[in-house]
C-alpha cells in the first residue's frame, strides 16, 4: 500500500498527463483526478509529512492542520465542480493550466516552510496567466502580460522578504510571522498583499479576470486571493492594520461595481469586497474572527464561483457580457437564472444561504471588540454587495429590458456544475454546523437567532427597496459602454506617460550631451589638436617676432602664413627635412 | 404562437411588487416585536436596519453616479490607442 502523496503532486502531474487522453476517457480521467486527490487528502496524517532535506534545510511539503485542511477540502471541491463546468471545452490548455493552477494553490496551503510555499506561489502565477491567455484575444494577451508583471513584482517582494527573514532567523518555517518592524516581514506582508488584491494593489484582478476564459475565471476566482487569505491567516493573524486594509477592500469596490457595465467585472469588484471581510477577520485575529474569515473564504469560493459560472453560461450562449447587451434571458435560460439567484442570495447573506452563516461571524467579532467604524462600514458593504451582486447581476442579465437573445439553455455539464454549487450554497446556509465543524477553532456560534435573521432581512429588503425606487424613478445609473479608470491606470496610462517623460528627459539629455561633447567639446578639441603644432609653434614664434620689432600687421601676416603652411603640410615637410638634416649632421659629426 | 413569459404581463410585475411591498410592511411591523441582541446602542433603535439599508443604498448609488462616474468614466477605447 503506497503512502499518501502531497496533494499538489496529484494535480500537477495528473494535469500534465491530460493530453494523453481523448474524448470520454479524458473527461473520466479529469473527473477522477480531484476525487482521487480528495481520497488521498483524507489519508494524509495530521501534522507534518513529506519532510524532504533541501540544502541545509528541511522542506515540508505536507503540513496538515485544521486551517490548511479547510482550504484543502474546498480547493478539491471547486476543482471538481469547475472541471464539470468546462467539460464541453475541446482544447487541453484550459484543463492543464487549471490543474497546474489548482495544484499550485494546494501546494502553497500545505507548505510547511517558506521555500516550498514560495515555489508554489510562483507556480500559481504561471497557471493563472495561462488561463487568461487561453482566451486567445489580443486584450486577454495584453491583460495577461500586465497580470504577469504585477505578480512577478509581488513574487520578488515575497522572495526578498523570505531571503532576508531566513538570513535573520536562520529558519525557513512558515508559521506566525507578524509585523515586528523588520523589513523582511514587511516585504512578505506586501508580497502576499498583492495577491490578496489590497486597495491600490488590486487592479490586476479587475483588469485580468474579465479577460480570462469562461471557465478560467471560475478557477481564478477560487485560488489566488483565497491562497493569499490563507497565508495571511497563517502568518499575520491579529495584525491590526489588516482590519483597515480589509475595511477599504470591502468598501471601495462596491462603488465601482454599481457603474460597471461588464458583468464579470462587477463580479471581480465584488470578489475584492468579499475578500475584504476575510481580511478584516484576520486583522481582528480572535478565534471567532479567524473562523469567520476562513468560513467566508470557503463560502465565497462556492457562491462567487456560482455567479461567475452563471455569467459564463450567459456569455457562452449569447457571446455578450455587458449589461447593455443583455436582459430578458430568464425566458430562454431559466435554470441558469435560478442558479444565479441562489448565488446572488448567498453572496448577499440572505438567511438560509451560505453567506449568512459566515459573514456575520466577522461582523460579530468586530462588534465584540467595539470596532464601531469598522462595523458600520462592513454593514454598509453588506447592503452594497446585495445591491450590485445580489440585484444588479441577475436583474440586468436575466430580467430588465429584453435584449432579444433567442438562445438555448446552458449546456448540461454547466447546469450540473451550477446545480451542485447552488445546492451546496443552500445546504451550508441551512445546515451550517457541518461547515463549523471544519473550522480552525472550536468556538460556539449560532447564526440563526431571531434578532440576527430579522435585522439582516430588514437590511436587505430595504436595500432592495432603494434599488426599486431609484430604478422606477429613473435615477438608477443607466449602464453605459465605458471604461472606468482604476489603479491600473498608473501602469497602463501612467507607464506610457512615464515612458514619454523619460524619453523626453533622456533624449534631451542625450541631445545636450551630443551638443556639448560631440559637437562642442570634441569639436574644439579636434580643432585644437588639428592646429596643435601651429598653436605650439605660434607660442614660440610670436614672442620672437615681437622682440625682433615686427609690427602687428606683419605678425598677423606671419601667423596666417604659419597656419596655412602647417595646414597644407608644407612646413611640416620642411621641418622634417630640417630635422633629418640636423640628425644626419649630428651623425656625421659624431 | 409566441410563448408568453411570466413578466411579459404587466400585472405579474405589479403582483411581484405588491408582494415585495407587503413583505416590507411585515418587516417594519415585526421589528417592534423582536428583541435585538445588540452590541451597539443604535441597534436597538426602532427600524435601525431598515433605515440603514435604505439610506446606504441611496448614498451608494448617488455617490457612484454623481461623484465616481464623472471622475473615472472614459471612452471604451481609452486604453486601445
Amino acid at each position: 500500500m503506497i503512502n499518501a502523496l502531497p496533494p499538489a503532486f496529484i494535480f500537477i502531474v495528473g494535469g500534465l498527463l491530460i493530453p494523453l487522453f481523448k474524448g470520454k476517457a479524458r473527461a473520466a480521467y479529469m473527473l477522477l483526478l480531484p476525487v482521487l486527490g480528495f481520497v488521498n487528502l483524507l489519508r494524509l496524517p495530521m501534522g507534518e509529512s513529506w519532510v524532504v532535506p533541501f540544502l541545509d534545510f528541511q522542506v515540508t511539503l505536507c503540513r496538515i492542520d485544521r486551517l490548511s485542511l479547510l482550504f484543502g477540502y474546498i480547493y478539491h471541491l471547486i476543482s471538481l465542480i469547475t472541471v464539470i463546468y468546462i467539460l464541453h471545452v475541446k482544447r487541453n490548455v484550459e484543463y492543464v493550466a487549471g490543474f497546474i493552477y489548482a495544484g499550485a494553490a494546494l501546494g502553497a496551503i500545505f507548505a510547511g516552510d517558506l521555500f516550498s510555499f514560495f515555489c508554489f506561489w510562483e507556480l500559481l502565477t504561471v497557471g493563472s496567466v495561462l488561463l487568461i491567455w487561453a482566451r486567445g484575444t489580443a486584450r486577454a494577451q495584453a491583460a495577461g502580460i500586465r497580470y504577469f508583471l504585477v505578480h512577478a513584482f509581488g513574487g520578488l517582494m515575497l522572495l526578498a522578504g523570505i531571503v532576508m527573514r531566513v538570513h535573520d532567523t536562520g529558519s525557513i518555517a512558515f508559521n506566525f510571522i507578524g509585523l515586528d518592524g523588520s523589513v523582511a516581514n514587511l516585504c512578505i506582508f506586501l508580497g502576499i498583499g498583492i495577491n490578496c488584491a489590497w486597495p491600490a494593489l488590486h487592479s490586476w484582478l479587475v483588469d485580468a479576470y474579465p479577460e480570462a476564459t469562461i471557465g478560467g475565471v471560475v478557477f481564478l476566482s477560487a485560488f489566488t486571493t483565497k491562497t493569499a487569505v490563507y497565508a495571511l491567516a497563517r502568518a499575520f493573524p491579529g495584525t491590526e492594520c489588516l482590519i483597515w486594509i480589509g475595511v477599504g477592500m470591502a468598501a471601495f469596490p462596491i462603488f465601482y461595481a454599481v457603474i460597471e457595465n461588464d458583468l464579470r467585472k462587477v463580479l471581480a469588484y465584488s470578489l475584492i469586497n468579499q475578500v475584504g471581510f476575510m481580511v478584516v477577520g484576520i486583522g481582528i485575529g480572535t478565534e471567532l474572527a479567524i473562523n469567520g474569515a476562513t468560513a467566508h473564504a470557503f463560502n465565497d469560493i462556492l457562491f462567487k464561483g456560482l455567479l461567475f459560472m452563471s455569467m459564463g453560461a450567459v456569455m457562452y450562449r449569447t457571446g455578450k457580457i455587458n449589461a447593455t447587451d443583455l436582459g430578458g434571458l430568464y425566458k430562454c435560460m431559466p435554470w441558469t437564472a435560478g442558479f444565479c439567484i441562489v448565488g446572488a442570495a448567498s453572496i448577499s447573506a440572505f438567511p438560509l444561504f451560505s453567506g449568512f452563516v459566515s459573514k456575520s461571524m466577522v461582523m460579530e467579532a468586530a462588534a465584540h471588540h467595539h470596532l464601531t467604524v469598522v462595523w458600520l462600514v462592513l454593514l454598509f458593504a453588506s447592503a452594497g454587495v446585495f445591491h450590485h451582486a445580489g440585484i444588479k447581476i441577475p436583474f440586468f442579465a436575466f430580467y430588465s429590458h429584453d435584449a432579444g437573445h433567442k438562445v438555448e439553455e446552458a449546456p448540461l455539464n454547466m447546469l450540473i456544475a451550477m446545480g451542485i454549487t447552488a445546492a451546496l450554497c443552500i445546504g451550508i446556509g441551512s445546515f451550517p454546523k457541518y461547515l463549523y465543524a471544519l473550522l480552525p477553532y472550536d468556538v460556539p456560534y449560532e447564526p440563526y437567532t431571531l434578532s440576527h435573521v430579522m435585522s439582516q432581512t430588514e437590511l436587505l429588503f430595504f436595500s432592495a427597496l432603494a434599488f426599486t425606487l431609484l430604478l422606477l424613478a429613473g435615477i438608477y445609473p443607466a449602464e453605459i459602454r465605458a471604461v472606468n479608470l482604476d489603479a491600473d491606470w498608473i501602469y497602463r496610462k501612467g507607464a506610457r506617460l512615464f515612458y514619454r517623460l523619460s524619453a523626453g528627459l533622456l533624449n534631451g539629455l542625450n541631445g545636450l550631451a551630443d551638443r556639448i561633447f560631440v559637437g562642442g567639446l570634441a569639436g574644439s578639441l579636434a580643432r585644437f589638436a588639428r592646429q596643435g603644432p601651429a598653436n605650439l609653434l605660434w607660442l614660440v614664434v610670436s614672442p620672437y617676432l615681437a622682440i625682433t620689432g615686427h609690427d602687428a600687421l606683419a605678425r598677423a601676416q606671419a601667423k596666417t602664413r604659419l597656419y596655412a603652411d602647417l595646414a597644407a603640410g608644407t612646413l611640416a615637410i620642411g621641418f622634417t627635412a630640417l630635422a633629418i638634416a640636423v640628425y644626419a649632421g649630428i651623425l656625421f659629426l659624431g | 404562437m409566441k410563448k408568453e413569459h411570466i413578466f411579459d404581463k404587466p400585472q405579474n410585475v405589479k403582483r411581484l411588487l405588491a408582494i415585495f411591498f407587503g413583505c416590507l410592511v411585515v418587516l417594519l411591523v415585526g421589528d417592534f416585536f423582536v428583541h435585538k441582541h445588540a452590541y451597539f446602542a443604535w441597534e436597538e433603535w426602532p427600524e435601525f436596519y431598515a433605515v440603514f439599508g435604505f439610506v446606504a443604498c441611496v448614498v451608494l448609488v448617488l455617490v457612484s453616479k454623481y461623484v465616481l462616474r464623472p471622475l473615472v468614466m472614459r471612452d471604451e477605447e481609452y486604453y486601445d490607442d
